[in-house]
């Protein structure tokens, strides 16, 4: 175990759960090629969203880059991704195919792998005494699935997209920009590439829905499961049901722009306000798909890192149940200024405001979860306080666009960049950062530096906010979304923003050093390394946890 | 890793080079830039139009060339909302200022105290033992309550907003705005009026063409000028029916808290109306392709009577001195009336429009 490669093997040092064969393990391509082992797949999940993540944060870094100043200074380079800058028109197409290659790597390549994939994959059987996921094949065949679309996506970048090469459309793909507007392959290969992505994950959501209902260990009730699960089981019905509605979509694009259907053009009797519907339907679940399995985390450390159990067990569980259901009704308050009626906007006003009550009810209990306990600050710990907070703070603007007259002047300005950063990069990131850290020791059975964790913890929490907060100030002057120029007024912030970015990378540096040191030098972990706190069923287990786990089922009273 | 060091790597590199461009879009060096070459009277640029109506050169401060005033209408760096020029803009800019800003305010410290206070009270040093306590309904209770009261002490202000917004009074001028790839056009229908408005380009843009008109100072602030502004006369009731041509386009003046999206083959219609005589900028506001961010809009409100004379200067005419006929159906909000012509992208009037195929030299500001 001294490089970095057979630390990654995860061979359990312990005969703690393994005098049957459990310790028998393939040879190296059956084991990571044809993997049917969950916490394997686990590990290439999230080893493809840690490669996913930081393509999509390179490109970010290119984009804060060209708006450090007004003028084009960037674009005009030649680059990897959206390469071809002979004249104007393909510089600020460039511009709309990073910002549209940055959101769906982000979205379906980095966070969804991560958290249902990674963490709910390694997790989920361990937190409920099972011995793998309830079909392993399809385990399998999720994860590789993820492969060939992301392939897909990263390719559409080199052929022609219409202006220039790569798909320009944003990551909603609105028609009929993504149809008539256009021309060449890359739109197609985006659309195949989602709807592999797709398939993907809705497998893996099958798999997770069987997985908890039907193979938690005797004793372990709905009403015990640990809130990671769920999280993850919320998080799975979700995708389940709103996965099919964007594949339909997407498909509805494909044959307008390729087999002449009209179902998004207005000259064929279609209706461009159509696509939005749809895609805001799959839409707005998913983004409680990006965030529920960091609530569920959150939980966890919280608890483990307070020494107490979790403050309203019930209320945590309903209240993730609920924002499941009203993120069904709320998609078109992306939509506020598309034409709707007031009444449309009236409806859609309340009932996202409604989630802000079941989103309150987690915040408070997760720091009553505090009160009253013997709180340590590790890492894991850290990162899950940093998440509390940001997270309130992008759920109050969250409150503010929910109001459908107040965001006729905000929606597409960087106010809602702001916002939605607040939640994803502050918010779901951060989680997905806190269970890396929590959860690393399990996974790697080595133990990373705590000093580096911090180090990169508060680089992160400084850069990020310093990144995100003055886009706030940037929306309520105007500025526009998705512009790779910008009038001189609004080059201060901007330029701050940039440096924010720089901080930022400095901490993911930090980041991928700890991983280094921790494969390294790090020190052996315990079966649980972070002491009475941490009662889920994963730290009984041998820390990396035998190659087949509880062939003795575990009781729970 | 490598990829993150790579782009360090970029990061750090880019600084030296966009130093050294950073005056690139200094408005100064455009400054006397107005001597740009005019065509003569009645070329076919501008067929038809009345000649002694055509000023030799843009003059700043005529109508159609207000200057702008530093910080109204436009952005200028401001951490907060822009100053609202429309009723609906004030009752908008008062609720989120005065209400929404302040909640999220109290509620962000209100967190954050709790969350300090408890890392802080029950840190492992301070409190050793914790204590089992998971549940109190009374608590559960409230904290589901209080947040129910404070969102309907914001519904209902909110819904009042939307009622309003969807509430206009009578439209004494109907305007109808067509987004295209990559410009606005606009047109009066009631006035015969019809034209094309492009961003102005700066100077020293090796993208400009020698025959357009390069940006001033008094044309607004850069990437958010315009060749042929919106005029409107202040005071009265303007009602915008949005539409698009080709791509997802829209139409936003954040002055005015006023932002529609313009969809081909569909009509909708918003309004504006101020009292406040100025220019206002917006900019396109939904991802339309690649110049998105080079297709601003301009509106200029000025007084009836300068209005009817630049309607007299683009060729249109006054449909009478009370415009009672585009008032009819304008009680509706959010209803589609079409008083234009119901083709987006066609729009045919009266006085002959300008080429709209190029980006051409109209520096005479007529259309």
């Amino acid at each position: 175990m001294s490089t970095t490669a057979d630390s990654l093997h995860l061979k359990p040092h312990e005969a703690h759960d393994s005098h049957h064969d459990a310790d028998h393990k393939p040879g190296f391509f059956v084991r990571w090629f044809m993997s049917t082992n969950h916490k394997d797949i686990g590990t290439l999940y999230l080893i493809f969203a840690i490669i996913a993540g930081v393509i999509g944060g390179s490109i970010s870094g290119i984009m804060r880059w060209e708006l450090m100043e007004p003028g084009i200074q960037v674009l005009n380079r030649a680059w990897p991704i959206g390469a071809g800058t002979a004249n104007f028109d393909e510089w600020t197409h460039h511009w709309n195919v990073l910002i549209t290659a940055h959101g769906l790597i982000m979205v379906f390549f980095t966070v969804m792998p991560a958290m249902m994939g990674g963490f709910g994959n390694w997790f989920v059987p361990l937190m409920i005494g099972a011995p793998d996921m309830a079909f392993p094949r399809m385990n399998n065949i999720s994860f590789w699935l993820l492969v060939p679309s992301f392939f897909l996506l990263l390719g559409s970048t080199f052929v022609s997209g219409g202006t220039g090469l790569g798909a320009g459309t944003g990551w909603t793909l609105y028609a009929p920009l993504s149809t008539s507007g256009s021309s060449g392959p890359a739109v197609d290969m985006v659309i195949f590439s989602l709807h592999l992505a797709g398939a993907s994950s809705i497998l893996g959501a099958i798999n997770f829905i069987t997985t908890i209902f039907n193979m938690r260990a005797p004793g372990m009730t709905l009403h015990k499961m640990p809130l990671f699960v769920w999280s993850v089981l919320v998080t799975a019905f979700l995708l389940l049901l709103s996965l099919p509605v964007l594949a339909g979509a997407i498909t509805m694009l494909l044959t307008d722009r390729n087999f002449g259907t009209a179902f998004f053009d207005a000259a064929g009797g279609g209706n461009v306000v159509l696509y939005q519907h749809l895609f805001w339907f799959f839409g707005h679940p998913e983004v409680y798909i990006m965030i529920l399995p960091g609530f569920g985390m959150i939980s966890q450390i919280v608890a483990t890192f307070s020494r107490k159990p979790v403050f309203g067990y019930l209320g945590m569980a309903y209240a993730m149940v609920a924002i499941g259901v009203i993120g069904f009704v709320v998609w078109a308050h992306h939509m506020f200024i598309t034409g709707m009626s007031v009444d449309e906007k009236m409806y859609f006003t309340a009932a996202t405001m409604i989630i802000a009550v079941p989103t309150g009810v987690k915040i408070f209990s997760w720091i009553a979860t505090m009160w009253g306990g013997s709180i340590s600050f590790e890492t894991p710990m850290l990162w899950a306080i940093g998440f509390i907070f940001l997270f309130t703070v992008g759920g109050v603007t969250g409150v503010v666009l929910a109001n459908g007259g107040v965001d006729t002047y905000m929606t597409d300005t960087y106010y809602v960049v702001a916002h939605f950063h607040y939640v994803l990069s502050l918010g779901a990131i951060f989680s997905i950062f806190a269970g890396f850290y929590y959860w690393f020791p399990k996974m790697s059975g080595r133990m990373y530096s705590e000093a580096l964790g911090k180090l990169h913890f508060f680089l992160m929490f400084v850069g990020v906010n310093i990144v995100f907060f003055p886009m706030h100030f940037l929306g309520l002057d105007g500025m526009p979304r998705r512009i790779p120029d910008y009038t001189p007024a609004f080059a201060h912030w901007n330029y701050i923003s940039t440096v924010g970015y720089m901080i930022t990378i400095a901490g993911v540096g930090v980041f991928f050093l700890n991983l280094i040191y921790a494969f390294t030098a790090g020190k052996k972990a315990p079966a649980n390394p972070w002491g009475e706190g941490a009662t889920t069923l994963e730290w009984t287990l041998s820390s990396p946890p035998p190659f087949h786990q509880y062939s003795t089922l575990p009781r729970i009273d | 890793m490598r990829l993150i060091g790579w782009a360090i790597a970029l990061a750090a590199a880019g600084l030296t080079p966009v130093a050294a461009q950073g005056q690139t879009n200094t408005p100064a060096q455009n400054a006397t830039a107005t001597t740009v070459p005019t065509p003569p009277a009645g070329t076919a640029q501008n067929p038809g139009k009345p000649d002694a109506a055509q000023p030799a050169a843009v003059v700043p401060g005529s109508v159609g060339h207000a200057i702008p005033t530093p910080g109204i209408g436009e952005p200028d760096g401001r951490k907060g909302i822009q100053d609202q020029v429309t009723p609906i803009g004030e009752e908008a800019l008062g609720f989120h200022n005065y209400w929404l800003l302040p909640l999220c305010a109290i509620i962000s410290a209100f967190v954050l105290v709790l969350l300090v206070w408890a890392l802080f009270r029950y840190r492992r040093g301070a409190n050793p033992v914790p204590s089992r306590n998971s549940h109190n309904t009374v608590i559960e209770v409230v904290w589901t309550l209080v947040p129910v009261l404070i969102l309907v002490a914001i519904a209902i202000p909110s819904i009042r907003l939307l009622r309003h917004q969807y509430s206009p009074p009578p439209a004494d001028v109907t305007v109808k705005v067509t987004g295209h790839q990559w410009y606005w056009s606009y047109e009066l229908p009631d006035y015969g009026v019809s034209f094309d408005s492009y961003m102005l380009k700066e100077a020293n843009d090796p993208t400009r063409q020698a025959n357009q008109r390069a940006r001033t100072n008094d044309d607004g602030p850069p990437l958010l000028a315009v060749d042929n502004r919106l005029v409107l006369p202040a005071g009265k009731v303007v009602k915008f029916i949005v539409t698009a041509d080709d791509v997802i386009h829209s139409f936003a003046v954040p002055a005015f808290w006023l932002k529609q999206d313009a969809n081909p083959g569909q009509l909708h219609e918003t309004w504006a109306m101020t009292n406040r005589q100025g220019v206002y900028f917006g900019q396109c506001s939904e991802l339309c392709g690649a110049r998105h961010g080079f297709m601003p809009i301009a509106v200029e409100v000025t007084s009836p009577d300068k209005f009817a004379q630049w309607i007299a200067q683009n060729g249109g005419h006054m449909p009478g001195a009370k415009p009672a006929a585009p008032a009819a159906s304008g009680g509706n909000g959010g209803g589609v009336s079409t008083p234009a012509p119901a083709t987006p992208g066609t729009a045919t009037t009266p006085t002959p429009a300008p080429n709209n195929k190029n980006v051409a030299n109209r520096a005479t500001g007529n259309a």
